[in-house]
Parts: structure tokens; C-alpha cells; sequence
């Protein structure tokens, strides 16, 4: 079990507690419940929730699956810095988030999962994890050589036509007569 | 569409058959809660959100019941071999046992939500009512008074907790509503510990947490109870809501209109799923006792690229063809069990399987091998299954297309084996007189072993004088530049650079166009099985293959495309 990243678990359980938090506050208000505005407060957490939770983080080890589109809202988060970087922020922005939501039947059981979701981000915390953006690769683009820039201006060396010419008796054994001697 | 109609029509035929249950479920149940007389009252206060707890109430409990089945996988076995009779189309559905588990899941937590929020709803209006925000009929109906004839109909009697909490006390004061949130809460920690990201990337996590499902199926047991569901029970003289509905201050007073008595009924979960516990308890015990039973180590082998081959012995084990079994090495970790496809054949006296190095579990299984004294045996580990249909159809025809591809390639070692044995023996039930074996792999590296088992094939048919029989071509589709120099400068050697075959590699994925013409060509009458160990796309890719070279003429070749689930 050592190489898990808790934080993965924490995010899935922190966007399901977002999205039964915004059902919850739905119900809440649109039954127009004693304490709407409970449920209404649920509605806005459970939003702000799920956007922040929605874009994955990059994984230490392994291949990463971003969820679709996550790309602006990678940019979204990154741009608090250290404040959604850090997951102890998360944990305790998390069980904060969860506490009104505890005061109405509608909206508790989101209360319960984001605070099991704030633990579980407390266990990364502890263990050192943070969230990292998931940003495509830019492409490095690669420039030609220098060498390619100027080709050679006149063509190589050659013996004279006389010792060009080849054996037409020998043929096999003209492949091995150099016109210019190599070695010493 | 034939070939559609063999491959998927069971399937088809069965999620129709689970799916119209569930849709008749629901309609019959909230019919039967929005139309019953008994329920006037009920309704009165509650309006159409009794009905739409109550109609997903009763799908769960079928979905409950049901989702127990397809993870007893001992227990299917034993199904699969009793079904020997009634063709394998059937049989091959119970291989399909994890994507129903998946499915019914989905519809359990599908319900689920419905449920919850119209009991939310419910809950609300009874407190309302109770505290007479609403007509003079529901105000009347709460106060009923729960006296020793149980007469009450609003299940919130308590009044002194304060308005807005009051159906949160009355929820986690009673038995119905603190299963339910215990239960649902259940529910979605095993929901998001199931998301195949968390599946694929920290498997124990998923396990551990998904046996939640204990603490589930003992708080839905429970759930019923506390009769908070109330109706009308009739009284004597009888009480009829449409005579005295308009008469509150009458009740008790006139012959015709005595005070209405309510009632609730007990839990009926326990119906439905108390079969399926049964049988997945027994599916656990089973498991233990095969845990139990001694395995022996006939051979260990470490073979190249850190790939290790057990062959292993345990009493009365009957395998077939492309069959799989969980291995358990409690020195390493006493609660996981992995599964290993099988490369030994039914006809050896042994069972076999090849392990690769691809994480914790297998890296400490292969450091325990390597550091084993010289003829010792290995630690204990208990083996479960087999499972898994087998893959004979391999045997019913004459011309057989096998591709596998990367890690596929591992059942075709066991029906390579199983082929060669039944055509040594000459045995009846291969009809199989030619085999084209396609390999696709980016790289050799931990296939070697294979390798090494076409090599030892190769070399007997060549004694036998049989070289034809198998015809294989390797594809090689992460090739680079120092492959090709490779090849390139051994070009003219006799055996293949990469595998040490006769056989060449090729490089790049096959031109199965080509490759379709070539069997058409050298096979012109028959019918031709072809199948496939690998990804969904290649699978897609073969069966349009197999329809455009297959001819409507019965006499001309034809090709079958088998899709298997190894």
C-alpha cells in the first residue's frame, strides 16, 4: 500500500461530496424547506467545490488521466498558488466548507463526505503530497545544425580520369582496387 | 449481422430481460402506492413523493439482490460445468460477470439518489404537517395520537426539538432513517474507491474499501424496520376517506366515520437478499477451503526479462484451455489474490503459470524465488479456480487465425500446447488441420519464454515432417533504427535475428489485408476461425476483415470472428 497517493482518493470523494452537496442545496430550495438558506449555502459550496476539485493533479509516479476539459480550470486553480497547491489548505478549507451544511437534513449528507474527503486530504498532507497542474508538453522545436546551412561549394576531390578507369576484366576484383591508395 | 447476433445477442437478450424487470418494478410499485386506497391519507400528506420513494425502494431491492451473484465466482464455476449441455453462447455470458456486477452498481446508485431525495421530500412534509403549516386535514391526521392500537400516521411525534432540526433528530432517531444514512454513506465511499483511475492505480485501496459492502447489506437489513411507512388499516364499523375526509370534527363521533387507524408493515429487504448472502458466504467459505488445500511446486523457472514460470500441482485440479486462476502467496500478502491466465495444456499432469514482473505483489514474489535454495519448494500459496470459459471453438475449425497481441499472446500458449498434444495423439476433437498464428508485440522483452515454446514446437514438427502446420509470423511494432540496422545486417542468416525462429519478424503492425488474402488463397474451401487475446480496436479491425473476405458462396473460404474474453 505505500505507493498510493492519497490525494487521488481525496479528490474523487471531495467532487462526489460536491455534486450530493449541490443536490442536496437543489432539493433544499426548490422544496422551499425550513432553513433554505442552509440549502441554498450548499449550493454555492457544492459549486465552488466541484470546480476546485475538478481538475486532477499531476501524479508523482505514473501516467496521469486528466478528466475532460480540465484544461481552464488547471489554469483557474493553479493561479492561487500556494493556497490550492498546499493540501493542508484543502483539508481545512474542506471541513470548514462542510460544517453550515450540517444544520439541515438536506445537505448533511454532503457535510459527512466532504469531512471524510478533508480527512483523506489531511492523510496527503501529512504524507507531503501537492497538487500539481497537468500542462500539455510544449513542443521543443529543434533547430537544423549549422553544418546544414552551407553546403560545400565544390565537389570532392578526384584522381585523374586515367587511374578512374575501371577493370572490365576483373570486375569483382576492380571492387577492391582503390584508384587512391588507403593505409600509409 | 449474423456475426453480431453470435456474439452479442444473449448479452443483448439478458440486459433487455434485467433492464424491462426493473421498469416493470417501478411502475408497479409506485402505481400501487399512488393509486391504493389505503394510501389516501398517506398520500394526502405526502403527495406523489410517497410513490417515488417507494418505486426505487423496490427496484433496490431487486438490484441488491442481484449483485451478490456475479462476484461468486466458484459458484459459477460450478454453474459453467452444469451447463455443459447448453452451448457455450451461455456459458460465455457468466464470463461477462464483473461488467453486470458494474451495471446493476450503477443502477443501485442510480436508485439510490431517487430514494433519498423522496424520502428528503417525505420527511419534510411530515414535519410540516406536524407542525400544521398546512390544511386542516393534515394537521388532523399528524395529531393522531400513537396510542396502544398504534393509530398515528405521521411518524414525527416529538414536537419540542426545533422546527428545523426536527427531521434531522427524527432521521437519526430511528432505526430506518440511521441505516439509511450509514448505508448510503457506505454506498459512496465504495463508489469513489471504484473509479477505475483508483482501480488501476492502488488496487488494495479499492478491495479493502469495497468491502463496505458488509456493513451495506447489514444496515439494509435492517433498513425496513420501525414501520414508518404507514396505510389505513380498516376498522369496524369501516372509515371511507371520501365520506369523511371533509368531516375532521365528526371523526369518532358519527357511526359512519370512526377514527382511522394506521399501520405499517415489516422489513421485506431480508426477502430478497438473505438467498444471495447465503450463497456468497458460501462462495468465501469455498475459497478458504481451496486456500487451504496443499499446492505443490513440481518446477520454478526464471526465465529472461524477470518473468517466472511456476508449474504447480494440487489434488483433483481439472483445467481446460485458456482458463485462469488466482494465485494467493500469504508470505507476501495474506488478502490478495491475483489473477494469472494459465500456459500449461489440459493434457500435462501439471498446471502452469507465468508471472512478469508489473508491480509489488509479482517483484517480491520473483525476489523469493530467486533467493530459493537449489530443488527446495516455495512458500505456500493457495490457488483458486480455475475460471474462465474455455476457449475450445479453437478446436471446431479446420483453418485457425490466432492473434494475440502484447500480453495476450498468454492463453495462446496453453491452446498452442493443447493443439499439438491432440494432433500427437490424434485426437478426434481437434479438427484443426492448419494454424495461423499472428504475434504482436512492441517489444520481446518478457515474451522470450514464448519464444522459447515456438521454438521447441517448430523443432517437432520439422521432425515430424509436418512443417505446415503451424504457420506464425511475429509483428514487432516498436521497432527503431537499431532493429532495422540489426536486421538489416543479418538479413541472409537461416534463423530470425530477434526470436531465433525460422519464421522472419516483421516490423510494424501486419497488413491484414494482405494476411486475409494469403489464408484465403492457400485455404480455398474452408471455413476459417479466427481469433483474437488483445485490444478492443484490433478486434473491431479483424471482424470488418473477416466480412469483406468471406464469401456468400458456401463452397469458397469463409472466416468467423470469435471474440474472446481471455
Amino acid at each position: 500500500m505505500g505507493k498510493i497517493e492519497w490525494a487521488m482518493w481525496a479528490n474523487e470523494q471531495a467532487l462526489a461530496s460536491g455534486l450530493i452537496l449541490l443536490t442536496g442545496g437543489i432539493v433544499g430550495v426548490a422544496g422551499q424547506f425550513r432553513g433554505w438558506q442552509f440549502a441554498a449555502y450548499a449550493i454555492a459550496a457544492g459549486a465552488f467545490v466541484c470546480l476546485l476539485e475538478y481538475p486532477r493533479s499531476k501524479r508523482t509516479k505514473g501516467t496521469s488521466v486528466e478528466r475532460t476539459g480540465q484544461y481552464c480550470f488547471t489554469v483557474c486553480v493553479k493561479s492561487f498558488g500556494p493556497l490550492t497547491r498546499n493540501y493542508y489548505v484543502r483539508a481545512f478549507l474542506h471541513a470548514a466548507l462542510s460544517v453550515p451544511a450540517g444544520f439541515l437534513l438536506a445537505t448533511v449528507l454532503g457535510c459527512v463526505c466532504l469531512g471524510i474527503a478533508s480527512i483523506i486530504y489531511l492523510a496527503a498532507a501529512i504524507r507531503g503530497e501537492h497538487w500539481e497542474p497537468i500542462l500539455p508538453k510544449k513542443e521543443i522545436v529543434r533547430k537544423p545544425d549549422d553544418s546544414m546551412k552551407n553546403p560545400p561549394q565544390n565537389p570532392p576531390p578526384r584522381p585523374p580520369p586515367e587511374t578512374r578507369r575501371k577493370r572490365v576484366d576483373d570486375l569483382e576484383g576492380a571492387a577492391y582496387d582503390n584508384p587512391i591508395p588507403v593505409g600509409e | 449481422m449474423g456475426n453480431w447476433i453470435i456474439n452479442h445477442g444473449l448479452t443483448s437478450f439478458i440486459l433487455v430481460v434485467w433492464m424491462g424487470i426493473n421498469i416493470f418494478l417501478f411502475v408497479w410499485f409506485y402505481l400501487f402506492y399512488d393509486l391504493g386506497d389505503d394510501y389516501y391519507y398517506t398520500r394526502h400528506l405526502l403527495g406523489s413523493a410517497l410513490a417515488w420513494a417507494r418505486a426505487p425502494a423496490a427496484v433496490l431491492n431487486f438490484n441488491c439482490m442481484l449483485i451478490l451473484l456475479p462476484v461468486c465466482r466458484n459458484l459459477l464455476s460450478l454453474l459453467r460445468g452444469s451447463f455443459v449441455c447448453c452451448g457455450r453462447t451461455m456459458r460465455k455470458q457468466l464470463d461477462k460477470n464483473i461488467s453486470f456486477h458494474k451495471l446493476v452498481a450503477y443502477m443501485i446508485a442510480l436508485m439510490t439518489a431517487v430514494h433519498l431525495i423522496a424520502h428528503l421530500l417525505n420527511v419534510e412534509w411530515y414535519n410540516n404537517s406536524r407542525r400544521g403549516v398546512y390544511d386542516k386535514l393534515s394537521t388532523a391526521l399528524s395529531n393522531l395520537e400513537d396510542t396502544d392500537n398504534t393509530t398515528y400516521l405521521n411518524p414525527i411525534r416529538k414536537t419540542d426539538v426545533d422546527a428545523q432540526q426536527s427531521p434531522t433528530y427524527f432521521v437519526f432517531t430511528t432505526i430506518a432513517g440511521l441505516t439509511g444514512i450509514i448505508i448510503t454513506l457506505a454506498l459512496i465511499l465504495i463508489i469513489t474507491s471504484s473509479m477505475e483511475v483508483i482501480r488501476r492505480s492502488y488496487f488494495e485501496v479499492f478491495w479493502y474499501t469495497h468491502h463496505l459492502f458488509v456493513i451495506f447489506f447489514i444496515g439494509l437489513l435492517f433498513h425496513g424496520a420501525g414501520f414508518i411507512v404507514r396505510k389505513q388499516l380498516t376498522t369496524d364499523p369501516p372509515h371511507n376517506y371520501t365520506l369523511c375526509k371533509d368531516r375532521i370534527e365528526e371523526w369518532g363521533q358519527i357511526p359512519q366515520c370512526p377514527l382511522p387507524k394506521f399501520g405499517g408493515g415489516p422489513a421485506q429487504t431480508w426477502w430478497w437478499v438473505i438467498g444471495p448472502i447465503i450463497l456468497y458466504l458460501c462462495e468465501r467459505l469455498l475459497r478458504f477451503i481451496r486456500y487451504m488445500q496443499t499446492v505443490q511446486y513440481r518446477k520454478i523457472v526464471m526465465h529472461p526479462s524477470k518473468v517466472l514460470e511456476l508449474q504447480l500441482v494440487r489434488d483433483g485440479f481439472k483445467m481446460d484451455v485458456g482458463q485462469y486462476i488466482f494465485v494467493n502467496c500469504p508470505a507476501i500478502s495474506r488478502l490478495e489474490w491475483h489473477p494469472f491466465t494459465m500456459t500449461s495444456a489440459p493434457e500435462e499432469d501439471f498446471f502452469s503459470v507465468h508471472i512478469r514482473s508489473a508491480g509489488d505483489w509479482s517483484d517480491r514474489l520473483i525476489d523469493i524465488m530467486q533467493h530459493l535454495p537449489e530443488g527446495a519448494q516455495g512458500p505456500k500459496m493457495g490457488v483458486d479456480g480455475p475460471f474462465g470459459t474455455a476457449s475450445e471453438d479453437v478446436f471446431d475449425y479446420e483453418v485457425s487465425m490466432l492473434v494475440g497481441a502484447g500480453i495476450g499472446i498468454t492463453p495462446f500458449a496453453s491452446i498452442l500446447k493443447s493443439i499439438w498434444y491432440k494432433f500427437k495423439t490424434s485426437n478426434p476433437k481437434l479438427r484443426t488441420r492448419k494454424i495461423y498464428f499472428y504475434w504482436l508485440c512492441r517489444e520481446t522483452h518478457a515474451f522470450e519464454w514464448f519464444a522459447d515454446l515456438l521454438q521447441v514446437l517448430e523443432r517437432e514438427m520439422e521432425e515430424r515432417g509436418m512443417g505446415d502446420f503451424l504457420t506464425y509470423k511475429l509483428y514487432l511494432t516498436g521497432w527503431d533504427q537499431s532493429h532495422a540496422t540489426h536486421a538489416w545486417v543479418h538479413f541472409d542468416e537461416e534463423t530470425d535475428v530477434v526470436t531465433g525462429l525460422k519464421q522472419k519478424t516483421h516490423y510494424g503492425r501486419p497488413m491484414w489485408d494482405k494476411e486475409f488474402e494469403e489464408v484465403s488463397k492457400e485455404n480455398p474451401s474452408s471455413v476459417v476461425g479466427t481469433f483474437l487475446c488483445g485490444p478492443a480496436v484490433l478486434g473491431k479491425v479483424l471482424e470488418k476483415k473477416c466480412a469483406k473476405f468471406s464469401d456468400v458462396d458456401p463452397r469458397k473460404t469463409r472466416f468467423y470472428f470469435n471474440k474472446e474474453n481471455f
